[in-house]
């Protein structure tokens, strides 16, 4: 095609009075803004942003700087109580060697909350990636496809639905019991990812119900663009802002869930540890040594707190009808 | 059905359609949106289709191109000859590959037409990346070279925009620029400028109009504005109720008007320069399609209405060459207007 412009009646100088260019504000730019106005999501993103960077680098910097590790048990003390309070030394003064403490076995508290802590987030966005991945695409095919094959699908989430899902998860976890730690954890991964796609599914299909007689799809179809492409890249993009905010409050859940299981015993086995599993050790004792519970408990409860607070302020500030500049 | 011959048909038709009815099943009934539509297109040439809204031209257009949502939609009969293809008996994935590479098509509302989630360059180079396999590379600077083509300016740095950083005309140049990407055979324009305001309405034609004469593309208008159709057609369709009622040669249309209707449509523009009183109106609504009445469609608002009318469906009458007017007084009609002492 020729490109001559002297052909083109109009010059483009003159065809657009508003061509000045302008770095408009995109989407989530505006989100970002209205993120950082909402006092306490910007709380929730610092807590969790600072528990997640110390629960991945904590350990190695403690064995570091005190030799500790979560599994390091003394072997030179061979007095029968190996549990100290927070802030106190073997002597039974000050000391800030266990800022808190030590369990029954005499491992420093500190260096276990942060290795729970990876587990537990491990467990957390692992099993939120995997509902992301099947609900987004199951949920995006049945709205898409619509008709009797969405009905087919959609019938299948609500018999998975109305299944008691602890229950499930304690069935497939107790048939499959792996002798492994690592692969009780893949377990644990497969079967919390298993029910927690659901929910997505169906946000997911919502979206794209409404989102599919749209002209711009008309318009991609018109363009002769395939199925497959329509969906996952023209209308699964358009969903994203209810998905993200759907996955930041699947994370908090799925934790729960996995801190529930280990407590109950079928989730994280030792030597590895949750803060799940943390809180049922250290349920045992928690008339004598209560910081064995309490650590462990509060920093789940902060990590929890802080990332529904994100979640609500990713809901509002991705809400277009939230819109008021 | 012949080969896939590039030089056309040897009667020099590029788009001939022939008796297409496309129906929709409501819970109303059958819906008859396009009921018994014949036309051809020549190569190099602009065909405007006029109507009411509901009178079936945008289905008419999805159906050239398959794209009539399916169910409620189904075209129930009919042949849509593109370059010597029956493109209802092809394939869905041969289709495809003809959408977009050799039909493409504009729409109606730029504003919800492009996806807002992806930047338009990268919505340009999703055309010539499908169908003329370029490179990232290539297709991007085919996109650019084709935003600067219609008159985007800066567009290198603007290609990196997203939709709502773009004005409706701007978005409509983005969408005649997206639909020419693959130097297209036919151009299928869905009121390209019914969403636009004035000024910019008449920017979008007159960009269409020249890029048409660059590139010898075949264009179908859809439009209900009899304005746009006077200054951009040769041929015109006036369409009522899923039915052509009037086909000519837009000249001829415009001064010897050959069906009640269509002068009924003509008599509604109002004339800037007359001495502005109450402005025409056909009286009454457009049928609905669903539960037609035997006769002819357009008889309960017809001025020249008879006993005949409200009985039998009127006669597709030849008037001229290229002159057709569905009525029972067509010649009649057509003499009123001046024409038809040859014929």
């Amino acid at each position: 095609m020729s490109t001559d412009p002297d052909l083109i009646h109009i010059p483009p100088e003159t065809a657009i009075t508003e061509g000045e260019f302008v770095r408009g504000t995109s989407l989530w730019r505006d989100a970002w803004r209205r993120l950082l106005k909402n006092k306490l999501a910007v709380f929730g993103l610092i807590v969790v942003v600072l528990i997640t960077i110390s629960a991945i680098i904590g350990p190695t910097v403690i064995k570091r700087t005190t030799g500790f590790t979560p599994d390091y048990i003394p072997t030179d003390d061979i007095r029968l109580i190996k549990s100290f309070p927070p802030f106190t030394g073997p002597d039974g003064k000050f000391s800030w060697t266990h800022p808190m403490g030590t369990d029954n076995a005499g491992r420093d508290q500190f260096a276990r909350v942060l290795q729970g802590g990876q587990i537990s987030l491990f467990v957390g966005i692992i099993s939120t990636l995997v509902s992301l991945l099947i609900g987004v695409s199951y949920g995006a095919i049945a709205g898409y496809v619509g008709g009797r094959v969405d009905n087919l699908m959609m019938r299948v989430v609500d018999i998975l639905y109305s299944l008691p899902y602890v229950i499930v998860v304690i069935v497939l976890l107790s048939m499959f019991r792996s002798q492994t730690a690592r692969g009780q954890l893949v377990l644990l991964f497969v079967a919390l990812g298993a029910v927690s796609w659901l929910t997505m599914a169906r946000i997911v299909r919502g979206q794209v119900l409404s989102l599919k007689n749209q002209e711009f799809v008309m318009a991609a179809k018109a363009t002769g663009v395939s199925t497959p492409r329509i969906i996952f890249r023209h209308l699964v993009p358009n969903t994203l802002g209810p998905v993200i905010v759907y996955a930041t409050l699947t994370i908090p859940q799925v934790m729960l869930t996995e801190a529930f299981l280990s407590f109950l015993g079928f989730g994280v086995q030792a030597p590895l540890a949750s803060w799940g599993s943390l809180a049922s050790d250290g349920i045992q004792n928690i008339a004598i040594f209560p910081w064995q519970l309490i650590f462990p408990g509060v920093t789940m409860a902060l990590t929890l707190f802080s990332l529904n607070f994100l979640g609500d302020g990713l809901r509002d500030a991705l809400d277009p009808q939230m819109r008021t500049v | 059905m012949e080969n896939d011959n590039l030089m056309s048909q040897p009667n020099g038709n590029l788009l001939e359609v022939k008796d297409l009815r496309t129906y929709f099943e409501t819970e109303d009934g059958i819906v008859k949106a396009v009921d018994g539509i014949s036309f051809q297109l020549k190569r190099g040439e602009t065909l405007g289709i006029v109507g009411e809204s509901g009178s079936g031209k945008s289905v008419t257009n999805l159906s050239i191109i398959r794209l009539i949502p399916d169910p409620p939609g189904k075209i129930v009969s009919g042949e849509v000859v593109f370059n010597g293809q029956d493109l209802l008996l092809l394939t869905n994935e041969a289709v495809r590959k003809i959408r977009g590479r050799r039909i493409a098509m504009i729409f109606q509302d730029p504003m919800t037409s492009l996806n807002p989630f992806m930047k338009i360059s990268r919505q340009l180079m999703e055309m010539t990346q499908l169908h003329l396999g370029h490179s990232k590379a290539q297709a991007r600077e085919h996109a650019i070279k084709m935003l600067e083509t219609v008159g985007i300016p800066d567009a290198a740095a603007r290609a990196d925009n997203y939709p709502h950083e773009f004005s409706g005309g701007m978005r409509q140049r983005v969408m005649i620029a997206m639909a020419l990407s693959c130097e297209p055979e036919l151009l299928i324009a869905d009121e390209p400028t019914t969403a636009l305001d004035v000024t910019i309405q008449a920017q979008i034609l007159e960009l269409i109009k020249t890029l048409k004469r660059e590139t010898g593309t075949s264009v179908v208008l859809i439009t209900h504005d009899l304005g746009v159709v006077a200054g951009m057609t040769d041929h015109v369709i006036v369409m009522y109720a899923g039915k052509i009622v009037e086909q000519a040669k837009t000249s001829e249309l415009f001064a010897l008007p050959g069906n009640p209707y269509t002068k009924g449509l003509l008599k509604s523009v109002p004339d800037p320069t007359a001495e502005q009183g109450k402005l025409y109106q056909i009286p009454g609504l457009p049928p609905d399609v669903a539960h037609l009445k035997p006769g002819c469609p357009f008889a309960p608002r017809c001025e020249k209405v008879q006993e005949i009318c409200h009985r039998e469906f009127p006669p597709f009458v030849q008037l001229n060459a290229d002159h057709y007017s569905l009525c029972h007084f067509a010649r009649e009609v057509y003499a009123e207007s001046g024409g038809g002492r040859v014929s």
